[in-house]
């Protein structure tokens, strides 16, 4: 019997709340992050729309619990902050006992601050700090060092399924017996670097973003971190944590088509998903919710939509994107929304896919477009694909063994209904 | 529009990093995309830039660039009707 | 078990047929060692590749150079480290940004994204199967090591492509100079255990290894195991480490029959290899590869090419000799590589 993946912490900040709780709030009321950048000192102001943490730098400083000091990129600030929110229940100690991971996600690194000062790395001194924290691994270790987290550390970076990727890992690293926790996630922080990549690629949305919409137009590009903190049984056994789910089945598959679109049938999305099916030992029946990619992209949305159909056959079961309340925010996307969905399983609730109206022409799949509350929500699957065809799909579940140690008898949040 | 086509057979060499192909092997009435040279989507977006660039003309939807990127031809004729507008 | 059954490596040094080991050494004396490039249109459709940057044309000639060698068509991972990416494509974006908003090439952004070397091999081979990137500094190639382990021990795959690649331009050498990392003198790297002085030398290289579940013909060695050791408090704390890996692997320490070291003539950090070998492995044949690659995030890799060679053709080149030992026999290789005594991490291989 493989071991058993529990998730027992929680931490996120994105456009719609800088904390869990916040962010609950946000998806209940329908209130999207969406709105032209205020903090990115970017010329594009006016024209795009993304979803961007509302905070300066100074404000995430102090939301890290930190002094305002050099060597500190945006980017690396949103993954302590999520990290520390992940890890905030008293029970998180470094236990010699327990031989704890950090797996982080991310892309643009400290870009947010390098490409501020690139012409300096030429001309002075003044900002040679910053060529520290130019890499992934940066943000990596700074969590790290903040949490006291030494066994094993490393950065995945695999585009829009990254966090996914990172949280995959780590289940795996539980499951070999490597490890007894792991806090798997990532972060990415608003940069000129990619805002003007995407644009570039013509593919962002000047209007809000409407995935599965007939009319979508593209994405809207958004930042923020996001992690998660799996154990297995026996660390539970000491730390006493409360369970909020387990994680079930996972799966990783290439697109191998080109490296900015999928193909026309999704192969890669398929391959993913059904893999993650099979390990999870669950019919497709058994899926509750679907919380999808759905960039809002021509290509995306067809193709993951080709992929839902192909696997699930006419017994779709419910499916949202919630990009539209929180952007895409890339590298943290698969860590951002495996949170949204264990909201959904931990109260019961299916998401609304915002801004939808016009179903596509070419997919019979038409998402949620209201909040369903009181729905029956055993399983979750949560998808992130990623550029360059990296496509992970996880799925996420409600423990039916009430008598697990840990196991709460009632909904840790329920008192914020 | 001789000249022209000349220029754009050059500077589409160039963006695109056809390193094996020289003018003399473009036909300018040739399709550029799919059969022919065989471009596809990036190439699309990179001569989206080089008409920014180069003259002056935006392409705001890359959906456009279908016709307008046919051929080197109907790419200098676009630019002669639309340059510095 | 975990068998190296094929190697594809493009070095500073002439390593791409896979008959021929450290034959001829090359010397470089310039600001950084640049790799020894094949022609690329022998290995590559030049329509099909004709803009992507040359990280990637190494990076996919180097995986198919491994699947040839290990007569394999088809691998069922491709798992990829790398510490800093496409730098040549970073870097153009950089210089474009500051000037305005507007004309930005999609092409450098599309392959600057660290995953796009994982990517274009998958796409070139067509293959759909699990594809990650790591990018963690020298943790990145033994990251995707110990991931391919991981597969093996799960039998969700049986032949898994890793790789180490990195890469080095005079831009960005000018712009990290500035962090202290590499020497400010120019120097033969032949020489360069000689130079007491702060830096290392730069160099680059993509080494990409089929890992497999059974041997084959052709098998070079085994991954015993792989091993990453983060801000170790103490050298005692690397001691009993490594004493703790080695065990785990069913060996101790008077198994190990020669060290591979990580020594880069940067005279701030070359001590702890000194410290480690004397210390935990008194008496030991000492190798080393740093002068023959240069420094790099993914070197490992080279260092991993260059043991697998030794175990297999049961030879120890005089050019990678640190100290004046000999082994007495050649069975397992320790490979010990650290970065500013924060990234500290091993690679077992045995015959």
């Amino acid at each position: 019997m493989p071991r058993r993946i529990y998730i027992t912490g929680l931490g996120i900040i994105s456009s719609i709340g800088k904390n869990l709780q916040e962010t609950f709030s946000s998806l209940m009321q329908g209130n999207s992050g969406i709105r032209h950048p205020e903090h990115l000192g970017t010329t594009l102001r006016s024209e795009i729309l993304v979803g961007e943490v509302n905070a300066s730098l100074e404000e995430l400083f102090a939301l890290a619990g930190l002094p305002v000091q050099e060597g500190f990129s945006r980017n690396a600030l949103l993954g302590i902050i999520a990290a520390k929110e992940a890890t905030s229940s008293t029970s998180f100690k470094i236990d010699p006992a327990l031989r704890t991971g950090l797996i982080s996600a991310t892309t643009v690194g400290g870009m947010d601050r390098c490409e501020l000062y690139y012409n300096d790395f030429f001309t002075n001194d003044s900002k040679n700090i910053y060529l520290e924290v130019y890499d992934c691994a940066d943000s990596t270790e700074k969590i790290a060092n903040l949490l006291g987290i030494r066994n094993f550390i490393t950065t995945i970076s695999t585009a829009c399924s990254s966090s996914a990727n990172a949280i995959l890992l780590g289940a795996r690293l539980i499951r070999s017996g490597r490890l007894d926790r792991v806090l798997a996630g990532g972060c990415e922080s608003l940069t000129r670097f990619h805002l003007n990549g995407f644009n570039s690629l013509k593919i962002l949305d000047k209007e809000p973003c409407k995935p599965f919409d007939d009319r979508r137009n593209g994405i809207n590009l958004g930042e923020g971190g996001a992690y998660i903190m799996l154990e297995s049984e026996e660390s539970i056994l000491r730390t006493d944590n409360r369970i909020l789910c387990e994680i079930i089945g996972w799966g990783n598959a290439c697109e191998a088509y080109h490296q900015t679109a999928s193909s026309p049938d999704g192969t890669g999305a398929y391959l993913a998903m059904k893999k993650a099916l099979e390990m999870s030992g669950l019919k497709t029946e058994e899926i509750n919710y679907i919380n999808a990619h759905g960039t809002g992209t021509d290509n995306n949305d067809l193709s993951e939509g080709r992929a839902i159909e192909q696997l699930f056959g006419s017994k779709i079961p419910p499916v949202s994107s919630t990009k539209p309340f929180t952007g895409h925010t890339t590298s943290a996307a698969g860590a951002t929304e495996a949170i949204i969905s264990i909201l959904a399983l931990m109260h019961q609730v299916i998401w609304p896919n915002l801004n939808f109206r016009v179903p596509m022409k070419e997919l019979s799949l038409i998402p949620v477009d209201r909040l369903l509350t009181g729905q029956l929500i055993r399983n979750v699957l949560s998808n992130s694909f990623g550029f360059g065809g990296n496509d992970t799909s996880l799925i996420f579940a409600k423990p039916m063994d009430g008598n697990l140690p840990g196991y709460p008898q009632t909904n840790p949040i329920q008192k914020n209904g | 529009m001789e000249e022209l086509i000349k220029k754009l057979k050059k500077e589409v060499i160039e963006q695109l990093n056809l390193e094996d192909i020289s003018i003399d092997d473009i036909d300018p009435d040739s399709p550029l995309f799919g059969e022919g040279l065989g471009l596809d989507s990036i190439d699309a977006l990179e001569l989206i830039v080089l008409l920014e660039k180069n003259y002056g003309i935006k392409i705001e939807d890359p959906k456009d660039g279908k016709k307008i990127f046919y051929s080197i031809r109907t790419m200098a004729e676009y630019i002669t009707a639309h340059k510095n507008q | 078990m975990a068998f190296i059954n094929g190697i594809g490596l493009i070095s500073p040094q002439n390593t791409i047929d896979p008959e021929v080991f450290l034959q001829s050494i090359v010397e470089h004396k310039a600001e950084y060692m640049k790799s020894v490039d094949p022609v690329y249109k022998e290995f590559l459709d030049p329509l099909q590749t004709r803009r992507l940057s040359r990280i990637i044309k190494m990076g996919i000639t180097s995986a198919r150079l491994c699947l040839r060698n290990a007569g394999c068509e088809m691998p069922d991972s491709i798992i990829t480290g790398t510490g800093l990416g496409s730098v040549e494509d970073t870097e153009k974006i950089l210089a474009e940004l500051p000037k305005e908003e507007k004309f930005l090439n999609p092409t450098p952004f599309i392959q600057s994204t660290y995953n796009t070397i994982s990517s274009q091999i998958a796409i070139y081979l067509r293959c759909h199967g699990y594809n990650s990137t790591y990018v963690h500094r020298t943790f990145s190639f033994e990251s995707g090591l110990l991931d391919a382990l991981l597969q093996l021990e799960e039998k969700s795959a049986e032949n898994i492509l890793v790789g180490g690649i990195d890469e080095m331009s005079l831009n960005h050498l000018m712009v990290t100079r500035r962090s202290g990392l590499w020497k400010t003198e120019i120097i033969n790297n032949l020489e360069l255990r000689k130079s007491m002085s702060p830096g290392a030398v730069a160099g680059e290289g993509s080494g990409y290894f089929m890992i497999s579940a059974s041997p084959v013909p052709g098998t070079y060695a085994r991954i015993t195991g792989v091993e990453t050791i983060y801000k170790p408090s103490d050298f005692a704390f690397i001691k009993e480490k490594t004493i703790g890996f080695l065990q785990s692997n069913g060996l101790n320490l008077s198994d190990i029959d020669l060290i591979m070291v990580g020594v880069n003539g940067d005279d701030r950090w070359d001590g702890i290899y000194d410290a480690f070998t004397s210390n935990i492995f008194p008496g030991r044949p000492v190798s080393w590869f740093k002068h023959l690659c240069g420094e790099y995030h993914t070197a490992t890799s080279f260092a991993l090419w260059a043991t697998a060679n030794i175990l297999k053709r049961q030879m120890y080149p005089p050019v990678m000799q640190l100290n004046d030992l000999q082994p007495l026999k050649i069975e397992n290789i320790l490979i010990y590589n650290q970065f500013r005594n924060i990234n500290h991490s091993m690679i077992l291989v045995s015959r």
